[in-house]
């Protein structure tokens, strides 16, 4: 059961109605129902799903989509509005308190992420807010947490509040908002232990601490694979202790993460935050529009440009387009290029990123290995200057040297010369090509779903 | 009715204690699945495509997952028509039949490949947070009450404490560790576990492994580097290779037995978490679409709360109810 992003579900309804004149009713009805099975494989809950698809037909019905040309893709775009409008218009920041220190409990089931998340953001809020936060080990239960987020401390370089496992979670979280105030820490950061939103009694432990400690935030750490079970946590924690935020954690994954709107609908709080892997730095603001198109199985080219923005040098870049221009690319640039894309993450994760990646032929499942292109760059780097620079001075017997100065074969030098020489020609022919057309049009506002 | 009354014979067999702890367990996840039924049952008095499209949302609600549901939803539509069923009640023991007969399909397969007299390597596998760590202090409770000469191998030596979790259980149930340092080579840890379960003479080597998502090439390859080593050094270990999953995970479930599969050829499913309201029903699909089949549950944190998996009790589980009613109208 592969899953199918929307537009490729819409492909068989929209077949139908191709070639005639207008779109029924009917029509519309079994686009819906394509809509609401997306919705379900991604983990929304029925629910939710149902609400939505009520709402979203009375607009496509009215009149939308019926007078529109390309019904499929009015449907798509009216889902996506929708979809983004449910998670809440816009990112939203974390609280601050009138007098400091700012209090914050992250709370959740078990192997959320909570207290990798807790390093996480102290880390975020050091960085991006000049914070000195205080973290505070109140998981008594799970063995080795306290020691897991003293681990992290470590790593961080940043203070870890424990009183070991034998003193009440609340007691920790009393003495730790005391210990902050004294020490002039502006943020304290309690990590609670996992729990059952159905046991009474952990979930009465929180009661407490939040009873001692008035936090400004408290924090739901969900996974993000969640599934229809999302609603119940979601709103067994919200009614109980009333949440003001959501951290989404493992959205590295493949998951379409549909529990993303079913926790947003059923708490109406929002969506702060986005755990998007395992290392210390890697928790990002959360952003709806693009979780509305992960959801739909639309790629997520915004982040795509974001990272190409942060993480490419401008500068380098202008001088690769002269080149381009000119056509005197050598290795060396090559190199260059590959390592400006490998800085902006996974290979594999930039492509599901790009809309329309799964449906070119051949990247389906595609599975990129890393390590090919470290063969790549041992192969570039066994070259000499002069061979980087003119690549035509690569002869049999220099091949073989590189081949074994990289520890590759001859056949994977060949393959690289010969893909260096089709980018060469590729990018001649690009150039040409923009020079005729002039400037190209509209970035992503004239951006064209890629399979109509 | 006559299934529901050799189900319950069969279970009546079984130790109670057993089907004590399963049902309470999954009390909740009864309550609501059950609930759900009787009322749909209630509320419709005909077979029709409203009841189907409700029943539909119940199974879906309990993240059977859409292909299995459609699948379920249609046999159910022939059955029904077949059988010219008219009156919702009466298509009720359809329901439970087709479920049970999915579970069932692969039941004896739910035991764990245990070898007797020689080393039994288990490996588990699974995404972060699924419980890993806390199966194999389980399990290794379980087999050192057998009186078993039980190891564990720390192979997360990524995560941050996870190899101090390992330590705990190791302490609570009184069984060694074989461990490096945090940030080894987590296959360097299982040469070594394996030299010391020979050397040891252990029956049982548990071998923990880091949580990792599905999708991280490099991750998975590690994984099989791991596996290749323990097969390198016993040629037919790993024995069982389980992938743990947390019942509250949703469709991506599938991915991740999928992918797991393929690169470490899982053996067996331990389905954790699932005393809370999440429903499992991902193992419905899993079983149709991969047949791997369930061998464990767990059922909460104590150090007993890990069942062997056994399909009627799960259907016993979550249909008591509905078995009990069975039972007033067959003394009628």
């Amino acid at each position: 059961m592969a899953f199918e992003g929307l537009a490729e579900r819409l492909q068989g309804t929209l077949k139908k109605i191709r070639g005639k004149g207008k779109v029924s009713e009917q029509d519309v009805k079994e686009m819906m129902r394509e809509v609401r099975l997306a919705l379900l494989e991604a983990d929304v809950n029925f629910k939710v799903v149902k609400k939505f698809i009520a709402d979203v037909k009375e607009r496509a019905i009215g009149q939308e989509v019926l007078d529109s040309l390309t019904p499929g893709q009015q449907v798509i775009k009216v889902v996506n509005e929708e979809l983004t409008k449910l998670m809440g218009g816009e990112q939203s920041k974390i609280a601050v308190a009138q007098k400091p220190p700012t209090v914050v409990m992250m709370v959740g089931l078990q192997g959320a992420g909570k207290t990798t998340t807790t390093g996480k953001l102290a880390n975020h809020l050091r960085k991006k807010h000049n914070r000195n936060p205080l973290m505070v080990a109140a998981d008594i239960y799970r063995p080795a947490a306290i020691k897991q987020l003293e681990t992290l401390g470590k790593q961080l370089d940043m203070p870890v509040f424990s009183l070991g496992d034998q003193v009440s979670p609340v007691e920790i979280a009393k003495q730790a908002l005391a210990k902050a105030k004294e020490e002039h820490h502006d943020y304290v950061l309690i990590d609670t232990a996992g729990r059952l939103h159905v046991d009474e009694e952990l979930m009465g432990e929180l009661d407490e601490i939040k009873e001692v400690t008035s936090p400004e935030e408290i924090l739901l750490v969900v996974d993000a694979m969640t599934g229809q079970d999302a609603v119940n946590v979601a709103q067994s924690f919200n009614e109980r202790l009333g949440i003001s935020g959501v951290v989404l954690t493992k959205l590295d994954g493949d998951t379409r993460g549909g529990a993303a709107i079913s926790v947003k609908s059923v708490t109406d709080t929002p969506i702060k935050f986005a755990g998007m892997g395992e290392k210390i730095d890697a928790l990002e603001p959360f952003h709806p529009e693009r979780m509305a198109s992960r959801i739909l199985g639309m790629g997520d080219v915004l982040t795509l440009i974001e990272k190409a923005q942060t993480n490419v040098d401008e500068e380098r870049a202008k001088e690769l387009e002269r080149k381009m221009r000119t056509n005197d690319l050598t290795f060396d640039d090559f190199l260059e290029q590959l390592s400006q894309v490998r800085n902006m993450g996974p290979l594999d994760e930039l492509l599901d990123m790009m809309p329309g990646a799964g449906k070119m032929k051949g990247l389906k499942n595609v599975q990129v290995d890393e390590k090919q292109i470290g063969h790549i760059e041992a192969i570039v780097k066994s070259m000499t200057k002069a061979e980087r620079d003119d690549p035509s001075l690569l002869n049999a017997s220099r091949r073989k040297r590189i081949a074994k100065g990289s520890g590759t074969s001859i056949q994977e030098v060949n393959r690289l010369i010969k893909q260096f020489h089709e980018m060469k020609k590729m990018m001649k022919q690009m150039s040409g090509m923009q020079k005729g057309k002039g400037k190209k049009k509209g970035g992503l506002g004239g951006m064209k779903f890629p399979f109509m | 009715m006559s299934f529901f009354k050799k189900l319950k014979e069969r279970i009546t067999d079984q130790t109670d204690s057993v089907t004590e702890k399963f049902k309470d367990g999954l009390s909740k996840t009864r309550d609501s699945f059950v609930g759900a039924m009787n009322e749909l049952v209630k509320d419709y008095r005909t077979v029709d495509e409203e009841f189907f499209e409700e029943l539909e949302d119940i199974l879906i609600s309990a993240d059977v997952g859409v292909h299995t549901v459609m699948t379920l939803i249609d046999e159910l539509k022939d059955e029904a028509r077949r059988r010219n069923i008219k009156d919702a009640r009466d298509i009720q023991p359809v329901i439970s039949e087709k479920l049970a007969e999915l579970l069932q399909k692969s039941e004896e397969e739910s035991k764990l490949n245990i070898k007797e007299n020689e080393l039994t390597v288990i490996l588990f596998v699974g995404v972060n947070g699924v419980g890993k760590t806390t199966t194999i202090g389980k399990l290794a409770h379980q087999f050192k009450q057998e009186g078993k000469n039980v190891l564990m191998a720390a192979g997360d030596t990524f995560r941050a404490g996870a190899i101090e979790q390992l330590e705990v259980w190791g302490e609570r149930v009184g069984v060694d560790v074989i461990k490096q340092q945090a940030g080894s080579d987590p296959a360097a840890v299982m040469f070594d576990a394996v030299q010391s379960a020979k050397s040891k003479k252990a029956d049982v080597l548990l071998c923990d492994t880091a949580g990792r998502l599905q999708n991280k090439v490099n991750l998975m390859k590690e994984l099989e580097k791991v596996k290749r080593v323990l097969t390198r050094e016993i040629p037919d270990a790993p024995h069982e290779v389980l992938l743990v999953l947390d019942a509250t995970t949703g469709q991506n479930a599938m991915s991740q037995a999928k992918t797991f599969g393929q690169a470490t050829d899982v053996s067996g499913i331990v389905l954790t978490k699932l005393d809370g309201t999440a429903k499992g029903g991902i193992v419905l699909a899993i079983r149709n679409e991969l047949d791997i089949p369930v061998k464990l549950v767990g059922l909460g944190e104590g150090m007993d709360d890990l069942q062997e998996f056994r399909a009627e009790q799960y259907v016993h589980g979550l249909f008591s109810e509905v078995l009990k009613e069975a039972d007033e109208a067959a003394e009628d």
